[in-house]
């Protein structure tokens, strides 16, 4: 048998041929495409629900849980540290701090962009520490962006709310 | 106030019997392979039941390791791709917690034999990531809160540019410090035979590397890869008969973190270091740092590589770049860490990754990882994994000695 | 050895929509429920969490991101298995014997109704080279070959599955949790269109929305926490291949997986040693080939016994007494859920107006839509 020898290099091959870009572009490779038609149709529940018609008259809603005291944003409908129901749904406050951040210069499909996009962990004022949620920051030059920043929404306007995050255009540098 | 963490309880650990590992088997990772993941798979096993010296007839359970359907073009993957890993006619099944499945399968695979249900199990995992276009990445689109997140078109590479920064900020650490794990991984993946992206490397040419979401640059990233990789883990009965040195595991841990990624502090992966208590508790290991003499931690990224060497114990918060800047984790140093060249290195196929985390291990402790072996006596080593939304701890610890 | 019994269960819905609830909503109820019932905390006595999803089913790529939170499973041990819920109490089971665990919790639901193109979504696991191109009919038809395959060779007349929609649906009428239950005779049954010749419309599980959580313990923790524990004596999962073409259109998935579960469970003549059975009736006549499959009655002998209502609720042998999921309906990866629930209520003596008389059960599902999959648990009490 031949195992259990200390002399053997493993892996002892490796199998798998290469394509290269190229070969797809010249029809070296034989490939077959399918575009699936897949959609759906995600029921928000009870808390997001609420979440978002909160967006959509421009305010940020949370929900508290008496047990250990916190207040959670994006709002819940339990508490998944203390496995129980929230008690009672209260509003943060539109403003907050960056508590990291990133400046992106690819989209969703690892496509370059023209200008990059910066994006953020804004933990709320009003809720507890570290209720942080993601958003976009604009105003503000890449370079002055700093962990700590404070920064205030910028809503669109009420016609133009339609009960989603990106109600919120982005966030801007709260002066002073 | 955050509520303190729950403790595993005093569990014993107490199981039917003891598991070994007895053979490996890994592919070429690449951009895009030729193969489709059938094809990828048998190749793996083929070369696993090779090492081990059994035939697929001696298999008598199969695990799958494979990460999003999307990749593929494929729902109920795992079915797809039950013929190309052996698993035709008998238990099948495949597990999956993103991207920490490369060494969260082996952890299934452990319990088939533990349990008493199997005496020989195989574990698979694949990725055949190029089928998705445009880009791998677009598969990523849909790990995203469908409400919350969706709409704002988030690229996956945010959360990591995100948790690289606060990582950073907390610990004072700077890109160049981060930018040496690229340059170690990408060099030691020289000397294995499957690499997609070993070569040597500065500094200099990371910081200076195509800015994708930064801090995060082209250089700081694995590839996205095709691949496959197989391990076959037995009863101490069949070890027996196999081989005169196999190696045991040692310790299994796992661990998922809350979906409010937001509100978490990301500078610590708290989910590799609950993972990895419950792995080193199983092991008897209270001093990682001292005990562990070589490891495989999860480096998709290379801040990654720091930030869950300090989740593991291996370094304390802060340390890690450190040690990598005295070469304390170079495949020469003290506690060699991704000796294999890492996903940073020889390509990051998801689940497949196995290969160069648990198989990897596997072969260093067998002595067999040739012009890759760490120049340390080992004895016990630990493989990681990390995936999710910066969620899931999936920790192996392996050792020579029973 | 460690045995492992169930000492929890729990569920939310069954329903054909849930337009209020969120998919997180539902887990959380269904686990709420299943905790109270086993009297345990999650945060604090729960060692594992096994989550059973497809990625499409569910409309994520990362399911398993979007787990612990409502399984009060933050930051625990939890993961996903590509599966029905019965794969799921066989990893809790392997994990608690090999002393992973004292106490692990299976879940397993279904948001079809978010599921806006179905079809297409399961044609989305067919072999993307050999069977997406052909043809642009609507996957059911897969079922309508095998069906075809089937009663060709067991020489059945489509009168015996006809009968099995009127017993399920009827069935069914005595539980509250079945949207899909009706009387309905066999006559209505071969009335109704024949959507994918030979399988008429009635014969088709219609999908449904809902979650199932089981708390399971080892044996010792088990005793402590009730004092009806169901052992769960056997399990099973076997697969026979990915390729359509080839599978045999009988069972063999169902057969194998019962033959693991019945020798770990001792059960050497199922038909004489298991009292009630819930198999898996997604289509009518994969209830005829499970019977089979699992061994409850000789393939020559079905038809007549099911005629003469021996299955039936008050037969020697139920089966599918909840109403099957022809009554509760097609709940994707929960469904082996619902049938180990209805094995569970029913062995625990708490089913209600549907209750029968029994100490060990069986729960079979299969994996659906393209696949020769499947898996099995053995319950006793
Ligand atoms: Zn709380």
């Amino acid at each position: 048998m031949a195992v259990g020898k200390k002399d053997i290099s493993c892996p002892p091959y490796v199998k798998g041929r290469e394509i290269k870009a190229e070969d797809i572009k010249e029809g070296k490779v034989t490939y077959w495409e399918h575009h699936p038609d897949i959609r759906y149709s995600f029921t928000a529940g009870q808390a997001i629900s609420r979440f978002l018609k909160g967006l959509k008259e421009g305010k940020l809603l949370a929900t508290k849980c008496d047990h250990c005291g916190r207040i959670m944003f994006p709002p819940r409908m339990f508490c998944e540290l203390c496995f129980r129901p929230v008690d009672e749904w209260c509003e943060v406050k539109d403003t907050g701090v960056v508590e990291t951040f990133s400046v992106s210069y690819i989209d969703p499909d690892a496509k370059p962009l023209e200008e990059p996009v910066i994006v953020a962990v804004i933990s709320v004022d009003g809720a507890s520490p570290k209720m942080g949620f993601m958003h976009i920051l604009g105003e503000v030059d890449p370079d002055d962006v700093y962990i700590g920043m404070k920064v205030k929404a910028v809503w669109k306007s009420e016609s133009e709310r339609e009960g989603s995050v990106t109600d919120i255009k982005y966030w801007k540098p709260l002066e002073g | 106030m955050l509520m303190e963490i729950e403790r595993i309880k005093g569990l014993n650990f107490h199981k039917k019997q003891d598991v070994a590992i007895v053979g490996a088997g890994i592919t070429t990772f690449k951009r895009r392979l030729n193969e489709t993941g059938k094809e990828l798979s048998y190749y793996a096993v083929k070369q696993a039941l090779e090492e081990a010296g059994l035939g697929i007839e001696d298999i008598e359970m199969v695990v799958m390791g494979s990460a999003p359907d999307a990749f593929d073009g494929l729902h109920m993957k795992g079915e797809y791709l039950l013929d190309g890993s052996g698993g035709s006619d008998r238990p099948y099944m495949r597990v999956f917690v993103g991207g920490g499945t490369g060494v969260f399968a082996p952890i299934a695979g452990y319990w088939h034999v533990a349990s008493g249900l199997a005496d020989v199990c195989l574990v698979v995992c694949e990725e055949k990531m190029s089928s998705c276009h445009p880009h791998p990445q677009s598969a990523f689109k849909y790990i995203w809160d469908p409400i919350l997140d969706r709409p704002l078109q988030p690229n996956l590479i945010w959360i990591f540019a995100l948790e690289m920064r606060r990582y950073m900020h907390v610990n004072n650490i700077k890109h160049e410090d981060i930018a040496l794990v690229s340059v170690k991984n990408k060099a030691n993946a020289l000397d294995h035979p499957a690499a997609q992206l070993a070569e040597r490397i500065t500094v200099e040419d990371v910081l200076n590397s195509e800015p994708m979401a930064l801090p995060v640059r082209r250089l700081d990233v694995s590839p996205p890869s095709d691949g496959a990789s197989a391990l076959i883990m037995v009863a101490p009965h069949i070890a027996r008969q196999l081989t005169d040195d196999p190696v045991w595991v040692a310790g299994v841990g796992w661990a998922l973190d809350t979906t409010w990624w937001t509100n978490r502090d990301l500078y610590f992966p708290r989910y590799v270091a609950e993972a990895a208590r419950m792995a080193y508790k199983m092991a008897h290991i209270t001093e990682p740092r001292k005990e562990i003499d070589v490891a495989e931690p999860y480096d998709p990224f290379d801040y990654k590589e720091l930030h869950h060497m300090e989740g593991l114990g291996l370094a304390r918060k802060g340390e890690a770049p450190i040690l990598t800047r005295e070469g304390v984790t170079a495949r020469d140093g003290d506690l060699p860490t991704c000796p294999s060249g890492g996903l940073l290195g020889v390509g990051n196929p998801i689940a497949a990754t196995m290969g160069v985390k648990v198989a990897e291990l596997y072969w260093q402790l067998a002595y067999r990882a040739g012009k890759r072996q760490v120049a340390k006596e080992v004895t016990r080593g630990v493989a990681q994994a990390w995936g999710d939304l910066m969620q899931v701890g999936t920790v192996v610890v392996l050792s020579n000695k029973r | 050895m460690t045995r492992v019994a169930v000492v929890g269960a729990g569920y939310s819905g069954f329903n054909s929509n849930t337009p209020d609830l969120s998919w997180k909503e539902l887990m959380y109820e269904a686990a709420v429920r299943a905790y109270e019932d086993a009297g345990v905390d999650p945060r604090k006595d729960v060692d594992a969490f096994v989550t059973c999803a497809e990625d499409f089913w569910e409309g994520f790529a990362i399911f398993d991101e979007f787990v612990p939170d409502q399984l009060g499973a933050v930051l625990k041990p939890t993961f996903t298995v590509d599966a029905d819920f019965l794969y799921g109490i066989a990893n809790a089971v392997m994990i608690i014997k090999s002393g992973l665990a004292d106490i692990a919790v299976v879940e397993a639901h279904s948001k079809a109704s978010d599921i806006l193109t179905f079809g297409e979504v399961i044609k989305f696991a067919f072999d993307p080279i050999w069977l997406r191109p052909i043809g642009k009919a609507h996957p059911y038809y897969f079922a309508a070959l095998e069906k075809s395959a089937y009663m060709t060779a067991r020489g059945y007349s489509d009168d015996v599955f006809a009968k099995v929609v009127e017993k399920n649906k009827a069935n069914g009428r005595l539980n509250s949790d079945a949207p899909y239950a009706g009387k309905v005779t066999a006559d209505d049954v071969l009335r109704s269109e024949a959507v994918f010749y030979p399988i008429r419309k009635l014969e088709i599980a219609q999908r449904a929305d809902g979650a199932i959580v089981f708390v399971l313990a080892r044996e010792e923790i088990a005793r402590e926490l009730t004092d009806t524990p169901i052992w769960v004596s056997g399990v099973g999962w076997w697969s026979e291949t990915s390729n359509y073409d080839t599978m045999s259109f009988t069972a063999a998935y169902a057969r194998k997986s019962a033959e693991m579960a019945y020798k770990m469970a001792g059960i050497t003549n199922p038909a004489r040693q298991i009292d009630v059975a819930e198999v898996d009736d997604r289509f009518a006549f994969k209830e005829v080939q499970h019977i089979e499959a699992l061994k409850l009655a000789k393939s020559n002998e079905i038809p007549e016994l099911v005629e003469g209502g021996y299955f039936g609720r008050g037969g020697d042998l139920p089966v599918n007494v909840s109403g099957g999921s022809l009554s509760v309906g097609n709940l994707l990866e929960a469904t082996g859920g619902q049938k180990a629930l209805e094995v569970v209520l029913q062995l625990r003596g708490e089913a209600g107006r549907r209750q029968v008389d029994a100490e060990v059960g069986v729960a079979q599902a299969w994996r659906y839509i393209p696949t020769a999959s499947g898996a099995v648990a053995v319950f006793s009490r």
